[in-house]
């Protein structure tokens, strides 16, 4: 197996290289509602960024808009240096987008194995082989032929995390992977992001978890009422924990 | 006991048309959302294109089996590309009642032409007669149906289960979003899906042509039953389309043979008790809250 002979060098320092997600000054709206203003960040390329924030501040909105699946959307959003505006879901899941969402997406219908080769390789050299996914997620190769949905929560999460590497998504759209998780699955995810990370993939992680988002994060942006309140990195995150989450209501 | 099988029989054949067009009805709902109302009228269009096929052209039933559903297909792709297309961004209502417009118009154009008294069809060459296994009589051409309707509902969840094709249709069938945002254009897949449902129910009409009254009206009982077939079998659950087709045309041969006045009401009734017990049809999926 030739893996892994792709090394990156873009694994930390992300500040110094482009990024490769840039949001700028996205607003969404729910009819009437306005769910988020003016929201603007970005991801390197092998950065972990999160938003933090209590229930109901847009955290989902932010991914599902960058996605594509948010209708009512002002503001811009370009990969890779290309401007991903108007684009349909598939195209920007092409363009290297992998979306994990929160319910975790897994088929019922499908088998695991099914479940990890639906999406189109869109990236040849970034695409992880089944080999690879089996290597990191062993516990996916045991249940290769199960369907989706008879896997526990954590390997649901695993396989929903596990899908968009193997078609070869570079920046992969978390959205709470340690929801509903004990404590011991939450350390599994927590190692599988840091690994994924290393491989030079780029992660914008949603989180409530804060003490979680700590140990995983190089950057965080704290959002409320649908707007960024605070930009920080995490060693400023972690001293001021207590703090930040008392401002955030949470 | 030899009624009970005939009757068994009957059930079947007449199952087989549900599964088929309740398989046609799963798969556009599925992947498009769209509640198909004139899936009754397209039924209805398989059988009625049988007969004027052998009247005008001398097409026997064979030759129906084949050059209806492939009509059929075409005239479905028609339908998505000039009207459903436009409405599928919308609440999906709106199709539904675009849908049962169509329904309307294709029944009272049908009536216009051929009128509303059934029109001739005979059992094909070859199964005119009965079959006599060990004491039994039965109809050739119901053995036929039967066997028929389940090798092709074998064969579409074998395409269904087997292909990269088949995949994609399940995977969008389960959640269209979700699988656009896994990098499938779930759009391009519409427009041939729209048109394989109608040919299932165009080969359920042509199916149903040689042993049904061929009249305008006869998809208007059909669609309501369909609708029940596939709330019993769990509306999206491809397999629960075709084992509640199978089910309902059961319940129905049964009915008719032992409570006559009773036979429509029957199916109804277990629509109800499977709705009460399972909220979701027997293969349909909870939805989580």
């Amino acid at each position: 197996m030739a893996e892994q002979t792709t090394t990156t060098t873009t694994t930390s320092s992300a500040t110094t290289t482009a990024p490769l997600l840039t949001v700028e000054k996205l607003s969404a709206f729910h009819g009437e509602a306005q769910a988020l203003r003016d929201v603007s960040l970005d991801v390197a390329p092998g950065e972990v960024v999160t938003l933090v924030g209590r229930n109901g501040a847009g955290k989902t909105t932010l991914l599902r808009s960058i996605m594509g699946l948010h209708r009512n959307v002002r503001g811009s959003v370009t990969f890779d240096g290309a401007t991903l505006d108007g684009r349909s879901a598939d195209k920007r899941a092409r363009a290297g987008l992998g979306w994990v969402p929160d319910d975790r997406g897994i088929y019922a219908t499908l088998t695991v194995a099914e479940n990890l080769s639906l999406p189109p390789v869109v990236d040849k050299d970034a695409a992880w082989s089944l080999d690879r996914i089996y290597e990191h997620f062993p516990v996916l190769r045991e249940r290769r032929d199960f369907p989706g949905t008879k896997l526990s929560g954590g390997e649901q999460q695993m396989l929903a995390m596990a899908r968009p590497l193997r078609a070869g998504s570079r920046l992969l759209l978390l959205d709470e992977p340690s929801e509903g998780l004990a404590p011991v699955i939450v350390n599994k995810i927590g190692e599988i992001i840091r690994d994924i990370k290393s491989q030079g993939v780029a992660v914008l992680l949603v989180e409530q978890n804060v003490s979680f988002a700590g140990t995983v994060a190089d950057r965080h942006n704290l959002l409320a009422q649908g707007e960024i309140v605070e930009s920080l990195p995490n060693d400023e995150f972690r001293s001021r924990t207590k703090e930040l989450l008392q401002h955030l209501g949470m | 006991m030899s009624a009970f099988i005939q009757y068994t029989l009957q059930g079947l054949a007449t199952g087989g048309f549900y599964a088929l067009a309740a398989l046609g009805l799963a798969v556009i709902f599925g992947v498009m959302g769209v509640v198909n109302f004139s899936h009754g009228a397209m039924y209805m269009l398989g059988a009625v294109g049988s007969a004027v096929l052998l009247d005008v052209a001398d097409v026997p039933f064979w030759g129906a089996l084949v050059i209806v559903p492939i009509l059929l297909f075409l005239f479905g792709i028609l339908v998505e590309r000039l009207l459903v297309r436009w409405l599928l961004g919308l609440d999906p209502l709106y199709n539904f009642l675009l849908t049962f417009g169509l329904t309307l118009l294709i029944v009272d154009l049908v009536k216009r032409r051929y009128g509303v008294s059934g029109l001739p069809y005979q059992l094909p060459a070859g199964l005119e007669g009965r079959i006599n296994l060990g004491g039994l009589s039965l109809s050739s051409y119901q053995l036929f149906a039967a066997f028929f309707s389940v090798v092709l509902c074998v064969a579409v969840w074998l395409l269904l289960t087997k292909t990269r094709i088949g995949m994609i249709v399940r995977a969008s069938t389960e959640d269209a979003e979700r699988t656009r945002a896994l990098g499938i254009n779930v759009g391009r897949w519409v427009t041939p899906v729209f048109g394989f449902g109608i040919a299932l129910a165009g080969v359920a009409g042509v199916l149903a042509a040689p042993f049904r009254a061929i009249t305008a009206d006869m998809g208007s009982n059909f669609i309501i039953i369909l609708f029940a077939v596939v709330v019993i079998g769990g509306l999206g659950s491809i397999l629960g389309a075709v084992v509640a087709g199978f089910l309902v045309g059961l319940v129905e041969a049964y009915g008719q043979a032992y409570a006559p006045s009773f036979a429509q009401v029957l199916i109804f009734v277990l629509m109800a008790a499977v709705v009460l017990v399972r909220p979701a049809g027997l293969f349909g999926r909870e939805e989580a809250s």
